[in-house]
């Protein structure tokens, strides 16, 4: 469990050095994006709009964060990750169009995604589920909102942040994903709890 | 004194105690799984939980993001008065919740896909009504989180599987969530009456504190059974792999069918929000689960 510290823009080259199990941290700049904000970005993308901010090289928050609003100025009050697998349908598309370097979320990611962070170079970081608090500390300052339209926690929000973390490698750019290490570990463990319970 | 008030003001409060402060039996278990899990990177899930609590217990933040659909259980006393105001009094405390807390805005119409932005709507808050002997009104507020809840399975499993069929149905449950529900979890577990009983009683078995196991026995074993049979499964705290995948097992049942034999898993996260208090006719509140300082 080797630590790292990135600092956004996050080269391809950084990110293609993680392994699984790795410990990183991240300093800079990251959006948070849903379902909505994925679906909206890539047909941004297909119709050559430009988005609101230059992802290259950034990091990707799965989160529909509480954030509060006093003198004009946002705050995120809590922030956690939401259920990664949703974001399958879109995320290898995602990092292709848009240089996206670390994606941020809980649970875990599927074949197609894993495929796309070997392609394309992007690492998946594993953030505690419900540790809203501890990412809201790491959260310093929300630069912007951008397409409120699409709700509070699907909004596109941008955000500066400071060591975010632990991000538990889960997923690297050499296909290997340690949530489908541990489903097949589990699966295997199956027959064994069956045995046991005479089932 | 105005009754009505007292039980918004009461609910407002429960929902804050249920979103930033965890109930000491889930704290406790969190604690003692730390300290006993074996997995490296399990034991660093754990960690960030743990500090995650603290600092939300510390700034009275909630401690997730997702604050959840908001459910109230009621035990209403058959001679409590102004029964009729309890539930508009709730409505009331889930919108001022949802600002003074803050909660996130999680109820979203089906046909309009709008986010009502308040937390209320068609049957939002659900209220569970349950008329007890007495004058007192007990009040427990349950923010139920999306992810959890997108993994709660309902088996009519055949009655001549019997027991066997349930285990097996509880542990394929857990297996087939891996780590979509934010493990590790509670399970609350509802075995006959009907569909809609099972998972009725299956819920409400997740308001009962995980250090005290069922009173029958044999209820009790099968609680014991489940909880290590699902710890058995590898998936570990966030299913990166590890010892702790469930912190406990609450069952209960109902009599059943002869034909049925409902089996219904209500899964719950680690962030197991709930906070009762007791109102009684005098506006005299007692908290239950939470101290008020």
């Amino acid at each position: 469990m080797a630590v790292y510290k990135l600092k956004t823009p996050i080269s391809e080259e950084d990110v293609r050095k993680l392994k699984v199990n790795d410990v990183i941290y991240v300093t800079g700049t990251m959006i948070t994006a849903r379902d909505s904000a994925h679906k909206r970005a890539l047909s941004f993308f297909k119709e050559r709009k430009e988005l609101p901010i230059n992802l290259e090289g950034l990091a990707v928050f799965h989160c529909g964060p509480i954030v509060k609003k006093a003198d004009d100025k946002w705050t995120v009050v809590a922030a956690g990750p939401t259920t990664s697998t949703r974001m399958d349908l879109f995320e290898d598309e995602f990092i292709k169009a848009f240089k996206v370097r670390v994606v941020i979320g809980k649970g875990g990611m599927g074949r197609r995604t894993t495929e796309g962070m070997k392609k394309y170079g992007a690492v998946y970081g594993a953030f505690t589920g419900g540790a809203a608090v501890l990412a809201a500390k790491a959260i310093k300052n929300v630069r912007s909102v951008e397409w409120f339209d699409l709700g509070m926690p699907e909004a596109l929000w941008i955000l500066e942040v400071e060591d975010f973390g632990p991000l538990i490698v889960a997923i690297d750019t050499h296909g290997n994903n340690v949530f489908e290490d541990v489903r097949k570990q589990v699966e295997e463990n199956r027959q064994k709890i069956y045995e046991r319970l005479a089932v | 004194m105005n009754i009505e008030s007292v039980i918004e003001d009461v609910a407002v409060e429960l929902l804050r105690q249920a979103v930033t402060k965890l109930p000491r039996d889930v704290k406790d278990a969190l604690k003692r799984a730390h300290r006993e899990e074996e997995s490296d990177v399990g034991k660093t899930q754990l960690e960030a939980i743990l500090n995650n609590v603290d600092l939300a217990e510390k700034t009275s933040t909630p401690m997730c993001q997702d604050t959840g659909v908001i459910i109230f259980y009621v035990n209403a006393g058959a001679q409590a008065k102004d029964l009729d105001k309890v539930e508009k009094a709730l409505t009331k405390a889930t919108k001022r919740a949802t600002k003074e807390v803050p909660l996130r805005p999680n109820s979203v119409g089906i046909f309009t896909r709008k986010n009502t932005g308040d937390n209320t709507g068609r049957y939002v808050p659900y209220i569970n009504w349950k008329i007890v002997p007495g004058d007192n009104i007990e009040l427990t507020a349950f923010p139920k989180g999306g992810g959890s809840e997108n993994v709660c399975a309902l088996g009519m499993i055949r009655p001549g599987e019997g027991l066997n069929g349930l285990k097996k149905f509880v542990v394929d449950t857990v297996l087939n969530a891996g780590a979509k529900p934010c493990p590790p979890n509670i399970l609350g577990v509802g075995v006959g009456g009907g569909a809609d009983i099972a998972m009725k009683i299956a819920k409400a078995a997740l308001l009962r504190p995980i250090d005290q196991p069922n009173p029958d026995p044999e209820i009790a074993k099968l609680e014991r059974e489940l909880y290590e049979a699902a710890n058995m499964t590898g998936i570990g705290p966030m299913g990166l792999g590890g010892r702790f995948t469930v912190l406990g097992v609450n069952v209960d049942h109902a009599n059943r069918h002869p034909a049925s034999y409902p089996v219904a898993v209500a899964v719950q996260c680690w962030a197991a929000r709930r906070a009762s208090a007791r109102i009684h006719p005098d506006g005299t509140v007692e908290y239950l689960t939470h101290k008020v300082v």
